[in-house]
């Protein structure tokens, strides 16, 4: 079965190029990538499904590192079938979720419910993470080994901040050992405990319980005094803040194995979007100055940060509607990522073969996942849409079971036309 | 001249005008209050719910008479003791009370943000009576009048702000309404109390009483928020007494005729020296507490006419 996506923008993130080409599908992985008109009109021939994809732009499917599926523990607010359908209207061909669910996925029995459940229920590919420690209470590392085995592709607590700096040390060192990647929330927990907007005139203004950014510095320079004693593979969750960046940057240069990600709403929002106590826009952590953004815009552009994700954090409408300090943190975010992320290229901070990089390349390349690219022989997991097709954000229709979304009536850029995982079409628009 | 605001949430939203509109009216408030007759009818077959989600005695007692001289018929809520301990949420909790009709609904919540929060539920005319450390903007005007009173004006006048100004909602609403009335505002205390991007203010920033308290028109003092501190900020009572509480040497260094405020409840010898509170040639405290009766008549009289003229659309 072959089936060739023709007359499209080949938006390929490894070779940085943007070419109008064709890609072939054989058995569910890409047979090839070609801009050769003659290569093309041969290829028709022997093609048994062919598809015009009208000049719009055809690129890897997303890879969404750290998204929350509420299962197990509050199915009401995501399902993987939820999840899934989302996760396809958007792009996202490969979700990497979290496990700060109720219970954590702390266990190889838990992970393998996981694994089940999703391959039941998604239309996209589903792989976990799993805590490092149990219950991500910081006090004693997961069994690492017996959940690499069962499928864990990177370990995290997530949003808890493992205090306890000797357990976190024996946490790194035995990963390492294993060769496993360590997804840390670069964060003070002291000085952040608490708080649900950043410091500055704003905070003050509402009168809000406030951490400093600095507090994002101090909890990523200490993670990385550890990673030069123990080694270990790591990954920075969310940079947010300009002043954790030359941290970061040196130690890039001093050699560790160090990258870093950042979420969608800290690129494309700031604190000043939360204006009267508006909980849509209350995230972990919280947004951050215009400087900030633009500081963090410009790393993700060099290269700096690697990843770009979504942070999908269902929360329902119980949860937000409540006064700003008692109201849940998190957005979902899997199926305006790819409109959002396209602000960040309508504004002219980056081109799309960078943007890619940044939401299916660095991530797959960091996980040692095959996919993520327009190279022969790589899963056919691709994401077809207009970049340009504007749109207003109607929370309403969105798929996932939660709708805490800020872009709410936003007006925004970019639709997705169609996805394919596996070489098999999980969405597209009649 | 129009107030153009259905509720009272904070002075953040208030024009100068719109401020001068609530005082000019709350002057002829103070006359009604000295009178024999302390009876308008203002408000007359209108009801006013008080919900008080955290403590209060004076200000509560404050809007209650108000409303009773106006002639609403006025109902206290101690939320404390009420269905918000049940597991209630707020929005359910403004939706019950919005079916019973009120006109005037007065909140104090301990969350900043609450009070807005429940006002885009209700249909009535909602009044902040201080939420968290965001607003309280009865008694920024209530201060405005005392010191409109006392100094003839409330322009032009450099007045200071003295104490715990990060945990203060009076000191927030304080400092925007002297700003939009264009005074010289002194923020004064040790930094620890200072909030933060407080320079961004418009204000200036002391850490010495002597030095920022040198020829002030208007010392305010604030209370030591004990209740709300985590705990660390300052080293010792003792300590912020003799560095910041105001005694009669510090208040040497203002203007000779520059008067004494103080919110209250307050510290006797933490934030300020018993004397100073009771010399009646300085202090303007019991003047304040007066005023805040009239005020309060006078920004629910405000938004009652503002009601009257509004239809009622039903908000989910």
């Amino acid at each position: 079965m072959t089936t060739l996506l023709w007359n499209a923008r080949l938006i390929n993130p490894e070779t940085g190029t943007d070419d109008t080409g064709a890609v072939l599908i054989e058995n569910g992985a890409i047979g090839a990538v070609m801009t050769n008109s003659a290569e093309i009109a041969a290829a028709k021939t022997r093609a048994a499904e062919m598809i015009d994809c009208n000049g719009k732009c055809l690129a890897p499917g997303i890879v969404d590192l750290g998204v929350k599926v509420c299962e197990p523990g509050e199915r009401h607010k995501e399902s993987f079938g939820s999840a899934g359908l989302a996760a396809a209207a958007g792009g996202v061909t490969t979700i990497i979720t979290r496990p700060d669910t109720l219970p954590a996925i702390d266990t190889p029995e838990t992970l393998e419910f996981i694994r089940r459940r999703a391959n039941e229920a998604a239309p996209v590919n589903v792989l976990p993470m799993a805590a490092l420690t149990k219950g991500r209470e910081g006090h004693e590392m997961t069994e690492i080994g017996f959940l690499l085995d069962a499928g864990a592709v990177a370990f995290s607590d997530c949003d808890h901040v493992v205090r306890n700096t000797k357990v976190l040390q024996r946490a790194l060192t035995y990963a390492r050992s294993l060769g496993a990647l360590v997804v840390g929330h670069p964060q003070e927990p002291t000085l952040s405990a608490g708080a649900a907007v950043t410091s500055g005139k704003f905070a003050s203004l509402r009168g809000l319980p406030a951490v400093s950014p600095m507090a994002e510095r101090m909890g990523l320079d200490r993670d990385i005094a550890l990673l030069e004693m123990t080694g270990a593979r790591y990954h920075a969750d969310q940079i947010t803040t300009a002043r954790a960046l030359p941290a970061l940057e040196r130690a890039r240069q001093n050699g560790l194995d160090i990258t870093a990600g950042a979420s969608i709403h800290h690129l494309t929002l700031n604190e000043l979007d939360v204006a009267d106590y508006r909980t849509f826009f209350k995230l972990k952590p919280p947004l951050r100055s215009e400087n900030d953004r633009l500081a963090v815009v410009e790393a993700l552009a060099s290269g700096l940060i690697d990843t770009l994700s979504s942070m999908h954090t269902p929360q329902d409408e119980e949860s937000k509607r409540l006064p700003y300090e008692e109201a849940a943190s998190g957005a979902v975010g899997l199926e305006t990522l790819l409109p959002a992320a396209l602000r960040l290229v309508h504004a002219g901070h980056l081109d799309l073969p960078t943007l890619f990089r940044a939401l299916a390349l660095n991530p797959a390349k960091r996980l040692g996942l095959a996919c993520g690219r327009l190279a022969n022989g790589a899963p056919a997991d691709l994401v077809l849409f207009d970049p340009d097709a504007p749109f207003v954000m109607d929370r309403y229709t969105l798929r996932s079971k939660s709708r805490n979304t800020p872009f709410d009536g936003q007006r925004m850029q970019g639709k997705v036309l169609a996805t394919y995982v596996g070489g098999q079409q999980v969405y597209g628009r009649e | 001249m129009r107030f153009s605001h259905k509720h009272l949430l904070g002075i953040e939203p208030l024009a100068p005008d719109e401020i001068t509109m609530i005082l000019d009216l709350a002057e002829r408030y103070v006359d009604l209050n000295r009178g024999r007759a302390k009876h308008g009818d203002a408000l007359a077959g209108l009801t006013q719910i008080n919900m008080f989600f955290e403590n209060s005695t004076r200000t509560q007692a404050s809007f209650e008479l108000a409303g009773m001289r106006l002639g609403a018929d006025v109902m206290n809520m101690s939320m404390q003791a009420s269905s918000i301990k049940k597991g209630e949420t707020l929005i359910d909790t403004a939706l019950t009370l919005n079916a019973m009709h009120p006109d005037l609904l007065v909140v104090r919540h301990p969350h900043s943000g609450a009070v807005d929060l429940l006002s885009q539920k209700v249909n009535c005319a909602v009044l902040n009576a201080g939420d968290g450390k965001h607003e309280h903007p009865t008694q920024a005007l209530l201060d405005a009048l005392t010191i409109r009173r006392a100094k003839g004006r409330l322009h032009r006048l450099s007045i200071a702000i003295c104490g715990d100004i990060a945990h203060s909602r009076v000191a927030r609403s304080n400092i925007l309404l002297l700003g939009k009335m264009e005074n010289r505002v002194k923020l004064i205390g040790p930094p620890t109390l200072m909030p933060s991007g407080i320079a961004e203010f418009g204000v200036e920033v002391y850490e010495d009483m002597a030095e920022g308290l040198r020829d002030v028109d208007v010392v305010m003092m604030l209370r030591l928020q004990k209740e709300r501190m985590d705990g660390g900020f300052i080293p010792s009572e003792r300590e912020y007494y003799h560095r910041y509480g105001l005694d009669a040497e510090k208040l040497a260094h203002a203007k000779p005729d520059a008067i004494v405020m103080h919110p209250g409840p307050m510290n006797r010898g933490v934030e300020i020296d018993g004397t100073i509170a009771d010399d009646i040639n300085r202090s303007v405290i019991q003047e304040q507490v007066e005023m805040g009766v009239a005020v309060r008549m006078a920004a629910m009289d405000i938004l009652a006419r503002n009601l009257r003229s509004l239809p009622k659309e039903v908000m989910a």
